[in-house]
């Protein structure tokens, strides 16, 4: 199958810029002090795994982004679905759905820090913050898009409660409650990765700002390098399998 | 894959101050042919000659078009809407205000001129369109299925307008239409079109009388001619269908 | 129900609805201090106290002007970078095409891993401030006006060009107008995330603003000033984006 001409074109930009940055560093334009080649940052990517305690933080941001998510998913499904069922508590917690993602989250980092200390709590509890009301946002909106005539339907057939959700419901609400997960590993991944980075004791946010406050340029970029590949795969992957759930669906 | 033309040879002739309609069976080419004839869209072979002048892709001075689609702007009161041609043209505004209240009153919509379009009908958005085209004195106006949206007796009530609209000006009207009782109602001539590419299977002539308005169903000639078209059309309809379903 | 009777039940059920979610909020945060105790937080009441003695302290307010310089700047720039940007970019559709996925890729990142590289380009101070809250703003304000203007009806256009208007009066007069509120989320949107960047860039790297003043609080264990700039900066955040919501909202009311 050919590529698309946007793809193509993407790529090759893509390449000029990364040449043109490998040429700067290489050619002193760009004090090595600054940025280091590319080249040499892939290089680096690849030699931090030799590094016992980088592959420990990955572990640990990566068991916090886990556990962040699992909570956010769950907790935030089952809120979106509570507040369907009872469209009163909608409306009152609606200014605070639409309001939410305006207010800072990591304000309250600190306060979470006095609160259990400096682990791995505090920036567990952010992933989870920013990312569970993205989840009942979209749960909402998947179950909104239920067309009314499916419950009606489901009187007709005689299902009961349960079968009315198991079968029609979820399967219906599916590819948003699906859009709704796949936010919800965004941000628990910014919100995980940037609590580390400010403050913490461990985690791949942590190594790289204390590869920045020991000069390690090299670790640094390898270490920018891995999470930005690392995020941008996952969620291309994300970004495609939903694109295949709604097309099967002729939405958009 | 086959050089797909939308439209067919087309040879046609406007006659100043006629109303002419073009009917045909879905995806024949009728709008296409529209937008060709108001220069958004050049032909890729032949040539448009507007009073004389060949129209290439830029619409000429003295056209109007009033689209299927609601194109009245959301942002500008109803007045603003029917002034926004002639501001354009540097308009000094005692004059704006005088033609846009003429148009207001031509089309109906005095009581609404300073409302939004988004309070408004369907219907009542469309005669926005109208008097926004009107209020420039185009020669010729084109319309491209206007009424579309509108439910059967509006668009009876429509036609009644456009009618009058027309005897008022005296501009020459083409009108895209897939409604046979309306192409047979409102026109001098109706055209009809073959399925893709398009072209013209005959040319009925209608012979009403200037005069007309949406009482002319009753006569018996309407019943033959609207009966003509369909004639005509129903070969067409069929072939345009299972064209469809096939790709 | 009709049309105005919903009206008038919006109107006053809502403000109702609204208070009752401020007082929940406030006996939430009330029974959390119970729970959390002294050490932890401060009650509503000390905290806006607090807060109000601050905003009156001159030893404070140096901070909010930090941070209010390097937010307006950021945001300047990333409203009109980012409209003209994300406008061109929906005009020109191989562009938009090219643009959209790394777009939606800078949208995913945890942008403060680039913060060390923003810091060694910028150095330390007001520049690597405005430039990190500019990263964030610029991205949603891109993202929507690419949008918006993809999404102008394409009757329009035509209507443009019947009426025979030059390129620049089509778009002044008929496109950025048909193009506005949708560009305005973006606005909105950008305006949060351009404060949460510049905020976040005094958390780290910082001697001033009020990042920093948080910071340092938890560095000496200040529940009052943590408590105290929290509100503040959750206050200022919700207030504004309010407003800005309304706007919004009346922009598109007219559609």
């Amino acid at each position: 199958m050919r590529p698309r001409k946007a793809t193509i074109v993407r790529l090759v930009l893509i390449a000029a810029a990364v040449g043109s940055l490998e040429a700067a560093c290489r050619t002193g334009l760009v004090a090595r002090f600054t940025m280091i080649p590319p080249s040499e940052m892939v290089v680096s990517l690849f030699g931090l795994f030799r590094s016992p305690d980088v592959v420990s933080d990955i572990g640990q941001t990566l068991t916090a982004v886990g556990i962040a998510l699992a909570a956010a998913v769950l907790i935030g499904f089952l809120i979106g679905a509570l507040l369907y069922a009872v469209p009163r508590a909608r409306r009152i917690a609606d200014p605070l759905l639409a309001t939410y993602y305006a207010v800072p989250v990591f304000v309250f980092y600190p306060l979470l820090i006095v609160f259990f200390g400096l682990n791995a709590i505090p920036k567990t509890v952010i992933g989870f913050l920013y990312a569970f009301v993205v989840m009942i946002i979209n749960t909402l909106n998947g179950l909104d898009r239920v067309p009314g005539v499916f419950w009606k339907t489901a009187r007709v057939h005689h299902l009961g409660r349960r079968d009315t959700v198991v079968h029609l419901i979820l399967p219906c609400a599916g590819p948003y409650l699906f859009t709704g997960a796949k936010l919800a590993v965004m941000y628990a991944f910014i919100g995980v990765i940037g609590s580390e980075f400010i403050l913490s004791s461990g985690g791949l946010g942590y190594r790289i700002s204390f590869a920045y406050n020991n000069f390690q340029s090299d670790v640094m970029y390898g270490l920018i390098l891995f999470v930005l590949m690392v995020v941008i795969l996952v969620n291309m992957g994300l970004y495609a399998w939903e694109r295949v759930l709604m097309e099967r669906r002729g939405g958009r | 894959m086959p050089d797909v033309h939308a439209l067919g040879p087309i040879d046609l002739s406007l006659q100043p101050g006629e109303f002419f309609a073009v009917v045909g069976p879905s995806g024949c080419g009728k709008s296409t042919l529209l937008e060709v004839i108001a220069g958004l869209s050049p032909p890729t072979q032949g040539e448009v000659l507007f009073d004389g002048v060949p129209v290439g892709s830029f619409v000429p001075e003295g056209i109007g078009v009033i689209f299927q689609d609601d194109a009245s702007f959301p942002w500008l009161t109803v007045r603003e809407n029917i002034a926004f041609g002639l501001k354009r043209r540097g308009t000094d505004s005692k004059t704006t205000r005088r033609l846009v209240d003429d148009a207001l009153e031509l089309t109906g919509l005095g009581h609404f001129a300073d409302g939004y379009p988004a309070q408004l009908s369907g219907g009542m958005r469309q005669r926005v369109c109208i008097a926004r085209t009107l209020v420039l004195q185009p020669r010729l106006i084109l319309l491209d299925e206007p009424f579309g949206a509108l439910d059967q007796q509006t668009r009876l009530l429509m036609g009644d307008e456009v009618l009058r609209l027309w005897r008022e000006t005296g501009a020459s009207i083409l009108l895209i239409t897939h409604a046979l009782d309306e192409a047979a109602m409102l026109s001098d001539r109706v055209g009809v079109m073959s399925a893709r590419p398009g072209r013209f299977l005959d040319i009925v002539t209608t012979n009403w009388p200037r005069n007309r308005d949406s009482t002319i169903v009753t006569r018996p000639d309407f019943g033959q001619i609207t009966s003509r078209l369909w004639t005509l059309l129903r070969d067409q309809s069929m072939k345009s269908i299972v064209e469809t379903a096939r790709a | 129900m009709n049309g105005a009777a919903a009206r008038r039940r919006s109107s006053l059920e809502r403000s109702a609805e609204v208070v009752a979610l401020i007082a929940l909020l406030l006996v939430a945060w009330q029974v959390m201090y119970h729970i959390a105790g002294k050490v932890a937080m401060t009650t509503p009441a000390e905290t806006i106290r607090y807060t109000a003695k601050l905003l009156a302290s001159s030893e404070f307010r140096p901070h909010v002007w930090t941070t209010g310089k390097a937010f307006i700047t950021a945001l300047a720039i990333a409203l009109v970078g980012g409209s003209v940007i994300g406008m061109l970019l929906g005009f020109h559709r191989l562009a938009g095409e090219v643009a959209e996925p790394i777009l939606v890729s800078l949208y995913s990142i945890p942008k403060v891993i680039l913060y060390p590289i923003i810091l060694l380009v910028f150095g330390i101070g007001m520049a690597a401030e405005v430039a990190f809250g500019t990263l964030h703003g610029i991205v949603p304000v891109m993202v929507f006006s690419m949008s918006a203007v993809r999404n102008i009806k394409p009757v329009y256009i035509k209507t443009g060009r019947v009426h025979r208007l030059s390129t620049w009066s089509l778009m002044r007069t008929v496109l950025l107008p048909a193009a506005f509120p949708e560009i305005f989320t973006g606005v909105r949107i950008g305006f949060s995330v351009t404060l949460l960047g510049t905020v976040m860039s005094e958390m780290f790297g910082s001697k001033r603003g009020l990042g920093f003043l948080l910071m340092n609080a938890l560095g000496v264990n200040d529940v009052q000033l943590i408590m105290s700039l929290a509100l503040l900066l959750v206050t200022f955040a919700a207030v504004a984006n309010s407003m800005l919501m309304m706007i919004e909202r009346r922009l598109y009311r007219q559609r």
